[in-house]
């Protein structure tokens, strides 16, 4: 009877991430075109896991209870419909016998092979037929265990458009018939789109990540468990996924310090640098080092690299921004981009003064693309206040204030404003 | 003290939605959890009970007709059952208000448990 009051506690997302490792053993046996019913049984062992539990409370070790009643139930199903159904094409005959059936099944839900059965739904959710939209929402789904509602949450959009990309990618994953193939000939090119989604991924919790809307911060601890995830396969383990773990470890160091005591958004210098976490900078100038094995360099080296360089540097004054400026220039010769002109005109700005921070600003190519971002305007305010023309600077905070994206962007830009005075 | 069953029943509908995501699942989880150990901390529990399988077989009649069923469709299915120690049915009925079945459309029928001693 007293059972129940010493009962620990479940761990915090326990049946989120119990259900991608689920959905991926399941999907072994089943094969990815009825990829539903994967789903099925993973839900039919929650909903038994939820009416056995509430009653005996959580057993020692729940993880495995769950394992062992999926297994069960695929067992249950591949012995009931395997003269109507065609099962994983890939295990061919050997789910019709009992004296196959059981060990397959047995060795499907193997740590080992989940992982990698987890790294190929991650490949095949990241297949370029798909718009990037339909790649995180499969990820998220398939590979994190989010519902529906909790993807629209987390990437801001509609329920219903979600609803539909993940059925969409679904039927795309079913016409496949099989898993991604790690040895495939394309698997270079297809690791890169999965970086690139990894990378969109923590780049949606990071900046959307406020105390009003905690579950985008978990987007980015997401992003770094399946970059994890990457790293501990042999073949997915390659310097760019080093790098971008590094990236994100680092940038991730700086969330605690990114809200001030109000919670909102706070510039670099006036974050606490003190409220980094120390751990994850480690951790990401140690992956930054082993990054550099192998001589490729990808944007992620240079992403994390420039991160490494503020993450060393004890407060903004006292930054290397001669290294800054120089990994900039390296970035915008292998990934031109205008977000990363501007980025690198801040730091021009920082090094030789707010004259040639403005004129760097002025001189971005392609700055007509900036046009909706807030942050263009933000940064000319920022020069033109530190060079002492306040009403320029006003101007400009008025106008990046106008094109504020949510509640964060509009508090950080009024307070800007407010310096202006 | 008198002794109570609470049974209790829901929908497929309802229950899909409780367990609609894994989070989802894992609330509803923790608010049984916590609704189930507050009332063994106050002592109100006789004996947790058992939950029952969703299908089985109704046998009927005088010419003992077996057939399958309840479904898991059917409404009101009686999920499983808790005893509970309370001093009178309103007492009962009270403790019952905190059962997370209800929110969703789910019910707990508080049935007391007859005296088995011969009236005084």
């Amino acid at each position: 009877m007293t059972t129940y009051a010493r009962e620990p506690a479940l761990s915090a997302h326990f049946f989120r991430r119990e259900a991608a490792g689920l959905v991926a053993a399941l999907t072994r046996i089943f094969g990815v075109h009825i990829l539903a019913l994967a789903e099925d049984v993973v839900h039919d062992a929650f909903c038994r896991a939820m009416e056995v539990w509430k009653v005996h409370g959580v057993p020692d070790n729940p993880a495995a209870w769950l394992m062992a009643t999926a297994r069960n139930r695929a067992l249950d199903v591949v012995r009931r419909q395997r003269t109507a159904r065609t099962f994983a094409p890939e295990l061919g005959r050997l789910l019709e016998t009992e004296w196959t059936l059981a060990p397959l099944v047995e060795e499907a839900f193997q740590q080992g092979v989940i992982r990698d059965e987890q790294l190929r739904m991650m490949f095949s959710c990241c297949h370029p037929g798909l718009r990037v939209e339909a790649q995180l929402a499969l990820v998220l789904n398939l590979l994190c265990g989010f519902g529906a509602a909790e993807i629209a949450g987390a990437l801001l959009s509609g329920r219903a458009a979600v609803e539909k990309r993940l059925s969409r990618g679904k039927r795309s994953l079913a016409r496949a018939r099989v898993l991604f193939d790690l040895g495939a000939a394309e698997f270079a090119e297809r690791l890169s789109t999965v970086h690139r989604a990894l990378y969109l991924l923590f780049g949606e919790g990071y900046h959307g990540a406020s105390s009003a809307a905690p579950v985008r911060a978990e987007l980015c601890e997401e992003a770094l468990r399946l970059t994890a995830l990457l790293r501990a396969h042999p073949v997915t383990a390659t310097p760019a996924t080093d790098a971008l773990a590094a990236l994100m470890c680092l940038h991730a160091a700086r969330l605690p310090g990114r809200l001030d005591g109000a919670g909102d958004l706070a510039a670099l210098g006036d974050q606490d640098r003190s409220r980094w976490d120390r751990r994850l900078v480690d951790e990401g100038l140690a992956l930054l080092a082993r990054s550099a094995k192998g001589g490729e360099v990808s944007t992620y080296h240079l992403e994390a690299a420039i991160a490494a360089v503020h993450a060393r540097a004890p407060s903004l004054e006292a930054t290397d921004w001669h290294a800054i400026v120089a990994l900039y220039d390296r970035l915008l010769a292998l990934s031109p981009s205008p977000v990363v002109a501007l980025n690198r005109a801040v730091a021009i700005g920082q090094r030789d003064g707010a004259e040639r921070g403005l004129a760097a600003t002025r001189a971005i190519a392609d700055a007509e693309r900036l046009s909706g971002y807030p942050f263009y305007p933000a940064a000319l305010g920022e020069l033109e206040l530190r060079r002492g023309d306040r009403a320029a600077a006003r101007a400009h905070f008025h106008h990046a204030l106008s094109l504020a994206r949510n509640g964060a962007e509009r508090r950080f830009l009024e307070k800007r404003l407010a310096c202006c005075e | 003290m008198a002794e109570f069953v609470f049974l209790y029943r829901s929908d497929a509908g309802q229950r899909k939605k409780a367990m609609g995501s894994p989070d989802a699942a894992q609330q509803s989880m923790e608010a049984w959890m916590a609704w189930m150990r507050d009332l063994d901390a106050k002592g109100y529990i006789k004996d947790h009970g058992q939950p029952l399988e969703e299908e089985g077989k109704v046998v009927r009649g005088t010419k003992q007709l077996v057939t399958d069923g309840p479904f898991a469709e059917v409404k009101d299915l009686v999920l499983g059952f808790t005893v509970v120690k309370a001093r009178d049915l309103a007492q009962a009925a009270e403790l019952a208000k905190g059962c997370p079945i209800l929110r969703g459309e789910g019910t707990v029928e508080v049935r007391p448990v007859m005296e088995m001693r011969p009236p005084q």
